[in-house]
C-alpha cells in the first residue's frame, strides 16, 4: 500500500507535468511514438512518457490517506457532522453532561464502523488491481529483440505488444499486424458491452500488405490520434510514415483493454491507451447513489425530530431560568456555584442549560438510525440476490442490485416504463414470412413448427420423456460439440445432453454464435417460394452455362433470385464452420479491400475487366473450381436436396453445418432464412462475400462497400459486383417506412414501371399486415449502378471517408446519395417471440395498481400488436391513437393548432367520464407526435390523457424522448417511476427514473450497467416487485417509525424527569444507558424485524397483487403515523415514569436506584412494542430479543460491580445487584410494560378485528389451509382481480383487436363491414385535411364505400351484434348488458364527439370475452387467434380490415 | 426436472434452497385479532387483579407516621433563628411531641425529610470526588476538578470531604423519647450504624489509610467543607469507627435522593426492653438539634416513622395501579368483545 502511494504520488506529478504541459503546447491530439525508438534515452527524451502508464488503481485510499479521507468522506453525512459536534460539546465543563470520553463512544463506533466497511472494500479493490497489474503479456525489448514477458503494469504507451489466442488485451492497442490471412484480428467484446458475438478488426491499412512478419524494429511511424476518451465506438487519427504517407485510423483498427482475442493465434499491436486512459477504464462509473422515496421522507420527519429536540431543549432552558429566578439573590444550598465560586446568573446557566440539555437528548436524532437502514438494506439486498424464483437456471444468472440503498422503492412504484424488444419480447428473431415481388409466401410450415415449439415451451417439465423433443436435443448437442471444438476454454459439461432445460440454457449459454436454438435457425421453406426459387437458379445455371446475359431473366425471377442473395449478403453476419474456424481454408484469393483510393478504382475497374464479363465470371469460376478442388465433395453435398431439419423429424446434423454469428439477431435470422432456400452465406470477408445457390455453386460477390446500419437512416447497404450479370448492385435492406419512400419505378418503360407500382402497392398492403401481426417488417430492395454513376459517387464517398473532421456527416449524407431511386424486391416478417410470462406478468402489475407504459422505437402497429399479446392493451378497451405525422408533414406550425382542438376536447371528455373510463382507455402515441405532445404547451394536456388511459403505449420513440417521457411523468405527477429495458437506447431512460432495471439480455450489458437492478427476464419483475418491494418497504417503513418512537419514547423519560430536578438537566438514566441504550441494548431485535419480518407471505402476496398498493400509497408509513407514534410513544414514557414516580414517591430511594429500573422498563416496553409490531416471529426473532434483554442485565451488572470510583460523574455502584433482590422492581416490570402497550395492542386487535386492512386480511389467508386458502384467492381473483369486467358500461364501445378482427372476418362479416363504417367519419375528415393515412387509398376508399352503402345507425350496430350467431357459444349476459350499457351511454350527453368516433363502436364480444375468459391463459389466447389468422391470411388479401384501424390514427 | 445431480459448473450461481436464505424460516405469526387477544386479556385483568388485591392488603398492615418539624411545637423559634445569617452557628434545641394510636409492629425505621430541596441538581450530584471518598490519598490533597467551587478553601487547602453534596450534609439530629404508660420519659433505642448499603460503607467509602495515624492525623492538611461546624473525623463522638469518610449519615446522605421531597434512613428501632415488638402505642417526643436551615428555599423538614412491607415503605400506588390496570384491561376487553360479536364475526377473510 505504501509503494501505492508512492505511485500514486508519481502519477499524480505526472499528471500535473501533463497538464503544464498542455498549457504550453495546446495538443488537442495524442501523439504515439515507438518507445523502442527511445529506449537507450531512459525516459527523459520519450515523448510517450508524460502518457498514463498502465498500471490501474480503483483504490480509493493509501495507507496514510485512508484516515482523512475516509473521515472527510463520512462528514459529508450531515448526521455525523452532529453527532461529533455533540461528543465534543462534552469536553466544554459548564455544559458537560456526560464524561466525555464516553460521548465519543457512539459516534467513534459508527464512524468505524463505516470506516472498517470502507476498508474492506478497499482492500478488495486493491487485491484485484494487484491481481489485473500483475498479468502478464509479451512485450518487444529493444535489447533483446524479442519479445519478453513482461507484467502488465509495466506496459507503457508506445509499447509494441503481442497477443496470443484467447489472450486478454491488456491496453488499448493498435492493430498492426495479425496472423490472419486477411489480416483481421476477432475480439470479444463480452466484458465491455456484453455482447458476446466476435467482432472483426483490421490490421491499419499501411500495414496489410506486410507479407513478412511484422518487424517493431523497422517501425517509424508516428500515430496522432484523440485524447482519451469513452466512447467505446469511436477512434480516429491517423499514422504518419516516415514517407510523409497518412493513413486514417478507424475504431476497427483498435483493439480496446479487456476484450479477448479469439481465433487469431497471434497479433501485434502498439499500446495507444494505458492505464487508466483507456476506453475501458474510462467507461468504469462506479456505483450510483440514489436516495429512496422513504429515505427522503424519513428526513423529514428526522427534521421534525431535530425541531422537537429545540423545543425540549429551549423548554428545559426557559424553565431552568425561570426556576433559578424564584429563588432570587438566596442561592440555596444545592445550587453549585461556578467553578469560579462566581453566582451564575439565571440567564446565564439556562443558555448553558441549552447546550446541557442538547447532549442529554442528543438520543432522540438516532445515530444508530442510518447505520442500522444501511445494515438492513444490505441483508434485504442479499436476501433478494438469494432468491431462487430470480434466479434464472438458462443463463445462471440472478438478479443483481447494483443500487444497494433503493430496495424500499421497489415496493412503491406507480409507474412502470417498460422498452419492448427484448424486455417484453426475448429479443429472438425468428423468420416468419415474406413477400417477394408482391407475391405472399405465407410458410404456413413454418408457422406449425414455431407453434410446436411454443408448446413445448408451455410444457418445459415433461420433456425428458418426451420423444418429439430428441431431434432438437441432439441438434442442440450437436452444436454444443462443435462449440466446444472452437473454443477449447468452454466448459466440456454442456456436452453431456441432460434435461430439456439444459440442453436450452446450453444453447443459451452458446449465444457466443448469437443463434443456436433450433427454432430460430431451422426455418422450413415456403414450398411455392422455394419451388420458384429452385426453377430461377436453374434457369440461370442454365443461362450462365450458354453464357447469355443474365438481364434477360424473367423479372419475378430474378426478383426472387436478387431478394435472397440481399438476404444473405447485406449484413454483418460473420461465418464460421465448427471445423474449420473463420474460412481460414479459403486458398488465399488476390486480396482486393474494398476500393479505397481512385488509383485503386481505376486499377480495378479498367475497361477490359469491366467490359469483359466472362473475365470476372470465370475468375469467379476459377475459385469456384479451386474451391472444388480442395473440398472434393463439399458442392455435391450442398446440392444434395438435404431439407433442413426441424422437429418432429430425425435428421443428422450437416457436419461441417455453417454457423454465423450476427450483430443483431434479426440479421441471422434473415441469413438463415435464406439459407433453408439455399441460399446460404458461406463466407465473409472484408472484400468479398461467398454465396452458395443452388444449381450455381459458390459465387463469390465482390464486396465493394458497406454502408452500415445505423438508426437515423434506419437501412443499410452493401455495393457488390454482382458475379453473374457483373454489374454494381447495391442491396439495400431497411425499415418499410423509408425503404418505400426511396423506391422509385424505372422511369423508362411503363410495363416495369406499372408492374413496380403495383409490387410496391401490394408489398405495403402485406407490411401492413404484417404489422398486424406484430412481425418486425424489412424491406429488401436493390439498385443497379452503372459504372459512371459509382464513380462519380465513388468519388465524394472517399472524399468523405478521408477527412477526419466531421467523417460520421460526410459519410452519412454520402451514403443518402446513393441509397435512391430503388427497386423494390419484397420484404420480411420477422417475428420477435414474447417471454415467458410476460402476459401474466403485466397483468398482475397492473392488478397491483401499478400503470404500465410500453416505450419502443419499434413501429406503431407492430408495437399495438405486441401490447395486444402480452395483454398490455385489452381488446376491451378504447384505443386513443395520437399520430400527428400528416399534419406536421403538411406544416409544422400547424401542429400545435390541430393537435390543440383535438386533443383539449378529448382530454375534456376524458375528465367528464373520468368515473366510467378511467379503466378502459388505451393510448398510443408514435414517436413525432410525442415529440410534440412532450412541448412544454402540451405536455400538462399529454399527461392528462395519459393519466386516463389505463395503458400507453409509445412508438417509434428515441431514446431521449423515452427519458423525456419518464422524466416528464415522474416530475408532473410526482409519481414512483420505473423504468425496464435491456439495450443501449434504454439507458437513459433506466437513468431518469426512481429505480432503473436492466433485463440482462441479448443486448449487451450497457443497459445493466446503467440500471439499479438487473433482472434475467421481465417477468422476474413481478416477484421482484410484489414480492420483495412489498417487504423492503414494509420493513423499512415499520423500522423507521420504529425508530423515531423508541427514541422519542426514550428521550421523554429523561424530558419529564426535568420537571423533578429543577430543569437542571440531569438524567435518573446513567450516561451509559443512555448512550448504548440505542447501540446495543435494544438495536438487535429491530434490525431482525426490519431483515425478516414477513407482513404477508410471498405466495399470497403474488397472488393478491392488490396488496402492493400498501407500499404504493405509502400506507405503512404516512406522515401522520410519525406523528402517532411520538404521541405513543410520550403515552408510553409517561407511564414508564410515572408508574415508578409514584411507586418510589416518598422513599428515600437515590437517583439511580430509581433511574435503572426505569430503564429496565422502557427497554421492557420498547421491546414488547417491537413485538407487537413484528409478524413473523422466527427463531431470530425470539433470540435477539432474548439476547438484547440479556445483554442489558449482564453490561449493568458488570458495570454496576466494576468499579466504585471509575465512571464519575455518576456513580451506580452494586445497584443493579440491589434492584434484582427488590420485590418492587419485579412489580413494576410487571404493571408498567402492560399499562405503556395496552393502547397500541387494544388498537391492533381491533383493527384486527374490525376493520382489517388488506395487508391484514392477507395475512389472515395465509393462516389458513392451503386448500380454502385457493379456494378463496380464486374467488377473490374473479371478484377483484377483474373488477373492470363487472361495473363499467363501455363494454360495448371497445376496440377490438386486429386479431378480433382477423376472426371476425370469417364469423360475421357484417358486423365487420359496420364497424368499418362507424369508423368513417374518420377517415373522411382524414380525405377532407387532404392528409395521408398511412392506410393506402384502397382502405378508404373501400370504407368510404362501405359507408355509403351501409350507413347504420347505432341501433343496427347493436342488433347485428345481438345477432351474430357465432356468439352464441359465449354466455348471453355480457351481451345484453352491453347493449344495455351501450344505450346508457347514446344517453349520455357528456360523451364527446370525439371520443366516441376514435373508440370502434362494434366490439367482438367474442373475441374479448373468449380472451378474458381462462384465467391464465393469456398466451394460449393470443396462440389461438394467431393460429386462426394465419389460416385466413388469403382472407386478408380480398379483405384488410383490419387496417381500418390505422386510419383512426389520424383522428388527433 | 430429472436432473440426476447438480453440476458444480453451469448452475454454479444458483442460490442455496435453504430456508433461511429463501426466506422461509418457520415462523410463529400472531394474528391480533379478537380471537386471539380476548383470552389473553381476561387472563391478564386477572392476573393484575389478584396481584392487586393481594398489595392491597399488604399495603394496610403498615403504619406510618409523618412529622413536619419545620415550625412545629418549639421548632419556630429555631426556624426564625436560622434565618438570619448573623446567628446561624448558634445552636438550638427544639422539642416536638406526637402520639402514637396504634403500636408499630415489626421493624420501625425513623427517617428524616426534606421537602424541595434538590439534591438531584445535575451540578450539584456532580460536585464531588469519588475518588476522595474512597480514601485515595491523592484526590484527598488534591480533590477533583469536580467539586469546584467546594474543592478548596480560602486558604487554598484542600476540602475533605469536597463538594457541595458533602457540604449541604444534613446536621439535624434527633432523639426520640417514649412517654410510656407511667409517664416517664423512655428513651428509644435507635440503632445509628448498618443504615447504609453494605457495600457503600465497605467498598465504596474508606477513610485513607496511613499506618499508624490517627484518623484526625490522616486528614491533617485538609479543610472541613464550608457549612461544617466539626471536621469529619469528628463526625460521630460517640463511636470511633463510625467517622471519617465511613460516617454512616455521611454514605446516606451522599447518595442524592431521586426527587426534591425525600427522606433518608436516620435509624432503625433497637428491639430493646419495651419495644421488642416494635413502638408500642403511647405519646413520643423528639428532642431536635435544629442546624440545618431550609428557609431559602421554602423547604420543610419533617421525620418518618414507619414499617415496611416486603416491597417497600406505606405506599399505596402499586396496589391502585394493579387495580386499575386491571379493569383498565377487562374494559378494553368487554368493549372488543362487544364488538367482535356485534361487527366483526361475520367472516373477516371473505372482505375482500
Amino acid at each position: 500500500m505504501a509503494r501505492e502511494s508512492e505511485d500514486a504520488g508519481i502519477a499524480k506529478a505526472s499528471k500535473v507535468k501533463r497538464q503544464r504541459k498542455k498549457k504550453t503546447k495546446e495538443n488537442k491530439t495524442r501523439i504515439v511514438h515507438a518507445n523502442i525508438l527511445y529506449d537507450h534515452a531512459k525516459g527523459e527524451e520519450n515523448p510517450n512518457r508524460h502518457y498514463a502508464n498502465n498500471k490501474i488503481k480503483t483504490t480509493k485510499y493509501t495507507v496514510l490517506s485512508f484516515l482523512p479521507k475516509n473521515l472527510f468522506e463520512q462528514f459529508h453525512r450531515f448526521a455525523n457532522v452532529y453527532f461529533v459536534f455533540i461528543a465534543l460539546l462534552n469536553f466544554v465543563p459548564v455544559v458537560n453532561a456526560f464524561q466525555p470520553e464516553l460521548a465519543l463512544a457512539p459516534v467513534v463506533f459508527i464512524l468505524s464502523v463505516t470506516a472498517i466497511k470502507d476498508l474492506w472494500e478497499d482492500y478488495r479493490r486493491h487485491r484485484s488491481d494487484k491481481e489485473i497489474n500483475h498479468m502478464d503479456c509479451l512485450v518487444y525489448s529493444r535489447a533483446d529483440k524479442r519479445y519478453v514477458e513482461k507484467y502488465w503494469k509495466e506496459v507503457r504507451v508506445g509499447d509494441f505488444i503481442r497477443l496470443r489466442c484467447n489472450e486478454i488485451l491488456p491496453t488499448d492497442v493498435l492493430l498492426l499486424s495479425s496472423s490472419d490471412p486477411d489480416r483481421l484480428c476477432h475480439i470479444e467484446t463480452a466484458t465491455l458491452d456484453g455482447e458476446t458475438n466476435l467482432k472483426q478488426r483490421q490490421v491499419v491499412r499501411s500495414f496489410f500488405e506486410l507479407d513478412c512478419d511484422f518487424d517493431p524494429l523497422k517501425y517509424n511511424s508516428i500515430i496522432e490520434c484523440e485524447k482519451p476518451n469513452n466512447d467505446l465506438n469511436r477512434f480516429r487519427g491517423y499514422i504518419i510514415h516516415r514517407s510523409g504517407r497518412r493513413d486514417a485510423l478507424y475504431k476497427e483498427n483498435l483493439l480496446l483493454r479487456g476484450c479477448t482475442i479469439r481465433n487469431t493465434e497471434e497479433a501485434v499491436g502498439i499500446v495507444i491507451y494505458a492505464g487508466h486512459e483507456t476506453k475501458a477504464m474510462l467507461n468504469n462509473n462506479g456505483p450510483r447513489y440514489k436516495r429512496s422515496k422513504l429515505e427522503r421522507q424519513m428526513n423529514v420527519d428526522v427534521f421534525w425530530c431535530v425541531i422537537i429536540l429545540l423545543v425540549m431543549c429551549l423548554f428545559a432552558a426557559v424553565g431552568h431560568g425561570l426556576w433559578m429566578f424564584q429563588y432570587g439573590d438566596k442561592r440555596p444550598v444545592f445550587d453549585v456555584l461556578s467553578p469560579e465560586g462566581t453566582d451564575l446568573s439565571p440567564i446565564m446557566s439556562a443558555i448553558y442549560l441549552l447546550l446541557t440539555m442538547i447532549i442529554v437528548f442528543q438520543v432522540l436524532i438516532p445515530i444508530s438510525l442510518f447505520v442500522s437502514i444501511e445494515i438492513v438494506k444490505i441483508c434485504q439486498v442479499y436476501f433478494i440476490h438469494q432468491d431462487m424464483d430470480l434466479y434464472d437456471e438458462e443463463t445462471d444468472s440472478h438478479l443483481q442490485c447494483r443500487a444497494l440503498n433503493i430496495t424500499e422503492d421497489l415496493g412503491q412504484m406507480q409507474y412502470i416504463f417498460s422498452d419492448k424488444t427484448g424486455t417484453l419480447t426475448e429479443n429472438k428473431m425468428v423468420f416468419r414470412r415474406c413477400t417477394v415481388a408482391g407475391v405472399e409466401y405465407s410458410h404456413d410450415a413454418n408457422a406449425r413448427r414455431l407453434a410446436m415449439y411454443q408448446e413445448m415451451d408451455s410444457e418445459e417439465e415433461e420433456c425428458t420423456s418426451h420423444g418429439g423433443t430428441l431431434p432438437r436435443r441432439d441438434s442442440v448437442s450437436s452444436h454444443q460439440s462443435a462449440r466446444v471444438v472452437l473454443r477449447s476454454h468452454s466448459t466440456k459439461s454442456h456436452r453431456r445432453t441432460g434435461s430439456r432445460a439444459e440442453a436450452k440454457r446450453a444453447s443459451i449459454l452458446s449465444k457466443h454464435t448469437a443463434f443456436s436454438s433450433p427454432m430460430e435457425k431451422d426455418i422450413t421453406p415456403d414450398p411455392q417460394l422455394l419451388n420458384k426459387v429452385n426453377e430461377c437458379s436453374n434457369q440461370m445455371d442454365f443461362m450462365r452455362f450458354h453464357s447469355q446475359s443474365m438481364s434477360q431473366l424473367p423479372s419475378d425471377l430474378s426478383d426472387i433470385i436478387d431478394f435472397f442473395i440481399a438476404l444473405t449478403i447485406c449484413n454483418t453476419v460473420v461465418v464460421s464452420s465448427p471445423n474449420q474456424p473463420r474460412q481460414k481454408v479459403w486458398a488465399k484469393v488476390p486480396s482486393q479491400s474494398p476500393v479505397k483510393t481512385i488509383e485503386d478504382f481505376i486499377k480495378r475497374f479498367t475497361p477490359s475487366r469491366l467490359t469483359s464479363g466472362s473475365n470476372s465470371s470465370s475468375s469467379s469460376n476459377s475459385t469456384l473450381t479451386k474451391l472444388d478442388e480442395e473440398h472434393p465433395g463439399s458442392l455435391d453435398h450442398a446440392f444434395s436436396t438435404v431439407l433442413p431439419c426441424y422437429d418432429g423429424k430425425a435428421c443428422t446434423p450437416e457436419e461441417g453445418e455453417l454457423r454465423y454469428e450476427a450483430e443483431s439477431p434479426d440479421e441471422a435470422a434473415l441469413v438463415y432464412a435464406a439459407r433453408a432456400y439455399k441460399c446460404s452465406l458461406v463466407g465473409r470477408l472484408p472484400d468479398q462475400v461467398t454465396v452458395e445457390l443452388p444449381h450455381l455453386g459458390k459465387l463469390n460477390f465482390e464486396l465493394l462497400h458497406t454502408l452500415g446500419f445505423d438508426s437515423t437512416r434506419k437501412r443499410m447497404s452493401v455495393v457488390v459486383r454482382h458475379p453473374l450479370t457483373d454489374q454494381i448492385t447495391v442491396y439495400t435492406k431497411g425499415a418499410d417506412s423509408v425503404i418505400m419512400d426511396l423506391i422509385k419505378p424505372p422511369d423508362t418503360d411503363t410495363a416495369g414501371r406499372k408492374r413496380q407500382k403495383k409490387i410496391v402497392f401490394r408489398t405495403q398492403s402485406y407490411l401492413n399486415l404484417y404489422a398486424a401481426d406484430g412481425l418486425r417488417t424489412l424491406c429488401i430492395a436493390k439498385k443497379i449502378l452503372s459504372k459512371e454513376e459509382y464513380a462519380c459517387w465513388l468519388q465524394h464517398h472517399l472524399e468523405a471517408e478521408t477527412s477526419i473532421q466531421g467523417r460520421e456527416q460526410l459519410l452519412f449524407e454520402s451514403a443518402l446519395r446513393l441509397e435512391t431511386n430503388l427497386h423494390l424486391l419484397g420484404a420480411t416478417g420477422i417475428e420477435d417471440r414474447l417471454q415467458d410470462g410476460v402476459p401474466e406478468t403485466i397483468a398482475s402489475l397492473r392488478k397491483a395498481g401499478l400503470q404500465i407504459w410500453v416505450l419502443t422505437g419499434d413501429k406503431q402497429e407492430t408495437a399495438v400488436n405486441i401490447a395486444y399479446a402480452c395483454k398490455l392493451l385489452d381488446p376491451e378497451e378504447e384505443i386513443l391513437t395520437l399520430n400527428a405525422d400528416s399534419q406536421v408533414s403538411s406544416s409544422n406550425q400547424n401542429f400545435t393548432d390541430s393537435i390543440n382542438p383535438s386533443s383539449s376536447p378529448l382530454s375534456s371528455s376524458s375528465f367528464h367520464t373520468t368515473p366510467f373510463t378511467v379503466h378502459r382507455l388505451g393510448l398510443v402515441i408514435d414517436g413525432r407526435t410525442l415529440a410534440y405532445a412532450l412541448d412544454k404547451s402540451l405536455e400538462d394536456k399529454f399527461l392528462a390523457i395519459a393519466r386516463s388511459c389505463r395503458s400507453v403505449l409509445c412508438c417509434r420513440s428515441t431514446p431521449l424522448q423515452k427519458s423525456m417521457v419518464v422524466k416528464l411523468v415522474r416530475n408532473k405527477l410526482k409519481v414512483m417511476t420505473l423504468a425496464i429495458g435491456d439495450g443501449a437506447n434504454d439507458v437513459s431512460m433506466i437513468q431518469v427514473a426512481d429505480v432503473g432495471v436492466g433485463i440482462s439480455g441479448q443486448e449487451g450489458m450497457q443497459a445493466v450497467m446503467a440500471s439499479d437492478f438487473a433482472l434475467p427476464r421481465f417477468r422476474y419483475l413481478q416477484k421482484l416487485l410484489l414480492v420483495h418491494g412489498h417487504w423492503c418497504y414494509s420493513r423499512l417503513a415499520n423500522m423507521i417509525l420504529y425508530f423515531f418512537y423508541k427514541n422519542a419514547m426514550f428521550v421523554a423519560l429523561i424530558f419529564w424527569y426535568q420537571f423533578y430536578c429543577g430543569f437542571s438537566g440531569s438524567a435518573m438514566i446513567d450516561q451509559w444507558y443512555l448512550i448504548f441504550f440505542n447501540l446495543m441494548f435494544s438495536a438487535f431485535p429491530q434490525l431482525i424485524t426490519g431483515t425478516l419480518d414477513k407482513d404477508v407471505s410471498a405466495e399470497t402476496l403474488q397472488q393478491l397483487p392488490q396488496l402492493y398498493v400498501n407500499g404504493q400509497n405509502s400506507e405503512e408509513y404516512k406522515p401522520y403515523m410519525f406523528w402517532m407514534n411520538m404521541i405513543d410513544a410520550i403515552y408510553q414514557s409517561l407511564i414508564c415514569f410515572f408508574v415508578p414516580y409514584f411507586a418510589y414517591a416518598g422513599s428515600d430511594v437515590d437517583l439511580f436506584t430509581w433511574g435503572t429500573p426505569i430503564t429496565t422498563l422502557a427497554l421492557f416496553t420498547i421491546l414488547l412494542h417491537l413485538g407487537i409490531e413484528t409478524k413473523t416471529w422466527t427463531r431470530m426473532n425470539w433470540l435477539s430479543i432474548i439476547f438484547s434483554i440479556a445483554l442489558f442485565f449482564t453490561v449493568a451488572l458488570c458495570y454496576n460491580a466494576s468499579c466504585p470510583t471509575c465512571y464519575s460523574p455518576s456513580n451506580l455502584y452494586w445497584t443493579m445487584q440491589r434492584l434484582l433482590q427488590d420485590p418492587l422492581f419485579y412489580l413494576l416490570s410487571g404493571v408498567t410494560p402492560v399499562a405503556a402497550l395496552l393502547p397500541r395492542y387494544f388498537y391492533r386487535a381491533c383493527q384486527g378485528t374490525l376493520f382489517p386492512s388488506p395487508v391484514q386480511v392477507g395475512r389472515q389467508l395465509d393462516k389458513l389451509p392451503a386448500e380454502t386458502r385457493r379456494n378463496i384467492l380464486s374467488l377473490s381473483r374473479v371478484k377483484v382481480g377483474s373488477p373492470v369486467h363487472l361495473k363499467p358500461p363501455f363494454l360495448s364501445l371497445t376496440k377490438p383487436s386486429p386479431k378480433g378482427y382477423a376472426k371476425k372476418d370469417q364469423r360475421s362479416f357484417p358486423t365487420s363491414k359496420i364497424s368499418q363504417a362507424k369508423q368513417m367519419p374518420v377517415l373522411q375528415t382524414d380525405e377532407e385535411k387532404g392528409q395521408r393515412s398511412p392506410v393506402g387509398p384502397i382502405d378508404s376508399e373501400k370504407g368510404l364505400l362501405d359507408l355509403y352503402t351501409l350507413v347504420p345507425t347505432k341501433v343496427d350496430t347493436l342488433a347485428s351484434t345481438k345477432e351474430a350467431p357465432t356468439f352464441a357459444r359465449e354466455q348471453q349476459n355480457p351481451v345484453t348488458k352491453d347493449s344495455e350499457c351501450l344505450d346508457k351511454t347514446l344517453e349520455s350527453s357528456a360523451l364527446s364527439l370525439s371520443s366516441w368516433i376514435t373508440s370502434t363502436p362494434l366490439l367482438t364480444q367474442a373475441d374479448s370475452v373468449q380472451l378474458a375468459l381462462p384465467p391464465h391463459g393469456g398466451s394460449q389466447c393470443v396462440k389461438y387467434t394467431r393460429n386462426s389468422e394465419e389460416r385466413l391470411s388469403s382472407d386478408h388479401t380480398v379483405h384488410p380490415v383490419h387496417r381500418t384501424e390505422q386510419s383512426l390514427h389520424t383522428t388527433l | 426436472m430429472g436432473r440426476a445431480k447438480r453440476k458444480p459448473g453451469p448452475l454454479a450461481r444458483r442460490p442455496d434452497n435453504s430456508a433461511f436464505k429463501q426466506q422461509r424460516l418457520p415462523a410463529w405469526s400472531p394474528m391480533l385479532t379478537a380471537n386471539t387477544v380476548l383470552p389473553f386479556f381476561y387472563f391478564m385483568a386477572l392476573i393484575c387483579m389478584l396481584l392487586g388485591v393481594w398489595l392491597l392488603l399488604t399495603v394496610q398492615g403498615t403504619q406510618e407516621i409523618k412529622l413536619d418539624y419545620t415550625e412545629a411545637g418549639t421548632c419556630d423559634k429555631c426556624f426564625e433563628k436560622r434565618k438570619n445569617v448573623s446567628s446561624a452557628a448558634e445552636s438550638c434545641i427544639c422539642k416536638v411531641v406526637f402520639l402514637v394510636e396504634k403500636p408499630f409492629k415489626g421493624d420501625v425505621f425513623f427517617y428524616y425529610g426534606l421537602q424541595n430541596f434538590h439534591q438531584n441538581l445535575r451540578r450539584y450530584m456532580d460536585s464531588r470526588d469519588d475518588g476522595q471518598l474512597v480514601g485515595r490519598k491523592s484526590n484527598l490533597k488534591e480533590p477533583s476538578s469536580y467539586c469546584e467551587p467546594f474543592a478548596k478553601d480560602q486558604n487554598g487547602l484542600p476540602i475533605a470531604p469536597c463538594g457541595a453534596v458533602a457540604n449541604s450534609f444534613f446536621n439535624d439530629s434527633f432523639t426520640l423519647t417514649y412517654y410510656g404508660s407511667s409517664g416517664d420519659p423512655v428513651k428509644v433505642p435507635l440503632l445509628r450504624t448498618g443504615i447504609t448499603w453494605y457495600t457503600d460503607k465497605n467498598v465504596k467509602y474508606r477513610n485513607p489509610q496511613i499506618d499508624n495515624l490517627t484518623l484526625a492525623q490522616v486528614f491533617e492538611g485538609t479543610a472541613k467543607p464550608l457549612y461544617w461546624k466539626k471536621p469529619v473525623y469528628e463526625l460521630d463522638p460517640l463511636d470511633p469507627t463510625n467517622n471519617g469518610f465511613i460516617n454512616d449519615d455521611l454514605i446516606v446522605w451522599m447518595r442524592e435522593a431521586a426527587f426534591p421531597n425525600f427522606k433518608k434512613l436516620y435509624g432503625v428501632l433497637y428491639h430493646d426492653k419495651l419495644f421488642t415488638d416494635g413502638l408500642p402505642a403511647g405519646n413520643y417526643s423528639i428532642d431536635i438539634s435544629y442546624n440545618f436551615p431550609v428557609q431559602y428555599f421554602q423547604g420543610r423538614k419533617e421525620v418518618v416513622l414507619t414499617t415496611l412491607t416486603w416491597f417497600g415503605g406505606q405506599n399505596y400506588f402499586l396496589p391502585i395501579a394493579y387495580l386499575v390496570t386491571s379493569s383498565l384491561i377487562l374494559l378494553i376487553a368487554v368493549i372488543l368483545t362487544v364488538a367482535w360479536w356485534k361487527f366483526g364475526k361475520k367472516g373477516k377473510n371473505m372482505e375482500e
